[in-house]
């Protein structure tokens, strides 16, 4: 590992204002999958300002009903939450079925959401990758890509953005707040990645030294009638092939509202706008179901592996919300 | 982008604090120092081993301030004042824990390599599951009791890997140890 600088603020605004100052430096918090990408060599930041105890590791409730997560606030913690549990059961199903016991009390809910993706090139500093070395190529748009994405990829960077967590977050309508040298922001979660287009060695909207201090999410009537499913290589302690987060609202055989999320399928977790605007109003039926899926998954551009991905992604979409629908 | 040129020099070590095993320990480490290492090669904490380095084997697990972790993906410098608890703290007094006679009694082991990681995931495993976390085989997670099964141990381990293979021992160990019958 190359050295680093390592600073501990005594306050939000001072943790930003030292990265500030930095050229090539990161926030670490839980640590997860930071030290793991400067062992192997992809990440080799000059400083690292530690964060991890000056956001907060609180649960709160809004006064609109919602809950505000603080970005220290573990994996195990949220996704042990009776409120989460009750109210947005996806979101706890989502960290659940991430990593392991030992990494979910590690990682937190910032350091989530700022993971990167875990493409084999982007790992293997032997190959040419342009997310960790712009301008170099795509080892995987013509190498192994089973695990790859189908939506929105780019000529520069196929790659899928990994986390369980974001894609409920993402149907769910969270909201990150960020603070940065310029002051607070709140950007929805569902913007906060980006596709990759030309500058794939840029994972999400953030700028410089900006830090994610917490999540809302935001009341949802529905959102008691969620769920995760997560498609893998094996039963547990894998990353997503598909994955899908759902929400769904049905009155009298009509879907009133619904919200769908993918995730294994692009860059960043991907909200389903066009099938949710093809079910609102419509019958909850099996037949509408996959119709909508179809619509989402229409500019789908499988690469030489991995095109199961559609059918997968179809039926598990199709199969949520038939559950969704049947329990309500 | 140009480097500077010192990037191969160590930066200055940084003291920490830490108490392992009961023992109060002050050490100054180089900022990249893992927990892992700092157990090693500091203390003498032999009990957390070194098999993949990377979070994903479990070998390395610790109880960090009372829940477990990776001790491999955890800086020592992040981690000053923490309280550790390794295989060796859990029989600290001379007296093998429930967990570890459960393991030897069912002979949880073969090369034995990463039993002492095993062992402290399995009792903190047992806390997490008392306090009623739910786990990704939980079929309602929002229930207020959820039954421990054989399903929810293995899923709930499943970040602990045995390249021997014993899990087919490590299942019943853990079960006995948590006091509860053949389930699931």
């Amino acid at each position: 590992m190359r050295s680093f600088r390592y600073y501990r603020a005594g306050d939000v605004p001072g943790a930003v204002a030292t990265l500030a100052r930095e050229r090539a430096g990161a926030f670490l918090a839980g640590g997860t999958n930071l030290v793991d990408l400067m062992k192997v060599g992809v990440t080799e930041p000059e400083v690292l300002v530690d964060v991890r105890r000056l956001t907060s590791a609180e649960i709160e409730d809004l006064p609109d009903g919602g809950l505000r997560i603080g970005a220290a606030v573990t994996n195990s913690d949220l996704a042990a939450d009776r409120r989460v549990r009750h109210r947005y059961p996806a979101l706890s199903q989502a960290l659940l079925s991430g990593a392991s016991g030992q990494l979910r009390n590690l990682a937190t809910t910032g350091g989530n959401l700022l993971q990167r993706t875990r493409c084999v090139y982007f790992y293997d500093t032997t190959t040419p990758c342009n997310k960790r070395e712009p301008g170099t190529g795509c080892s995987a748009l013509d190498g192994r890509n089973k695990d790859h994405a189908i939506l929105g990829a780019s000529p520069h960077c196929v790659a899928t953005h990994p986390s369980d967590m974001a894609v409920a977050m993402t149907a769910l309508g969270a909201v990150a707040r960020i603070q940065g040298p310029g002051g607070e922001r709140q950007i929805p979660v569902a913007e906060l990645h980006r596709l990759p287009g030309q500058e794939p060695q840029r994972d999400t909207t953030l700028e410089h030294a900006e830090l994610i201090t917490a999540v809302d999410l935001p009341p949802l009537p529905f959102s008691p009638n969620s769920r995760y499913r997560k498609v893998r290589e094996r039963a547990s302690y894998a990353f997503a092939l598909v994955s899908v987060a759902a929400a769904l609202q049905v009155r009298d055989g009509v879907v009133r509202d619904v919200r769908i999320a993918l995730g294994g399928v692009a860059h960043r977790p991907w909200r389903a706008w066009k099938a949710e605007d093809a079910l609102r109003g419509g019958p909850a039926a099996e037949d509408s179901f996959r119709a909508a899926a179809d619509a989402e998954l229409a500019e789908a551009e499988p690469l030489r592996e991995n095109g199961y991905k559609v059918p997968l992604a179809r039926n598990l979409i199709t199969r949520m919300l038939l559950e969704l629908s049947e329990e309500r | 982008m140009p480097e500077p040129a010192d990037r191969e020099t160590p930066e200055p070590d940084i003291e920490v604090t830490l108490r392992a095993d009961g023992t109060d320990y002050r050490i100054a480490v180089d900022p990249r120092t893992t927990l892992l290492d700092a157990l090693r090669e500091r203390l003498g904490i032999y009990g957390p081993k070194k098999g993949c380095d990377h979070g994903q084997c479990g070998a390395c697990t610790i109880l960090l301030d009372g829940k477990r972790a990776n001790s491999c993906l955890a800086l020592a410098v992040a981690h000053d004042g923490a309280e550790i608890v390794t295989a060796d703290g859990l029989a600290a007094d001379g007296k093998l824990n429930r967990m570890q006679r459960s393991f030897i009694e069912h002979d949880a082991f073969q090369c034995g390599y990463c039993t002492p990681g095993q062992i402290v995931s399995a009792v903190a495993m047992l806390e997490e599951a008392e306090a009623g976390w739910p786990s990704h085989v939980t079929t309602d997670v929002s229930a207020e009791e959820i039954p421990f099964t054989d399903e929810e141990i293995r899923e709930r381990m499943s970040g602990n890997l045995c390249r021997c293979g014993a899990y087919a021992n490590i299942l019943p160990a853990i079960r006995e140890a948590a006091g509860v019958g053949r389930q699931g």
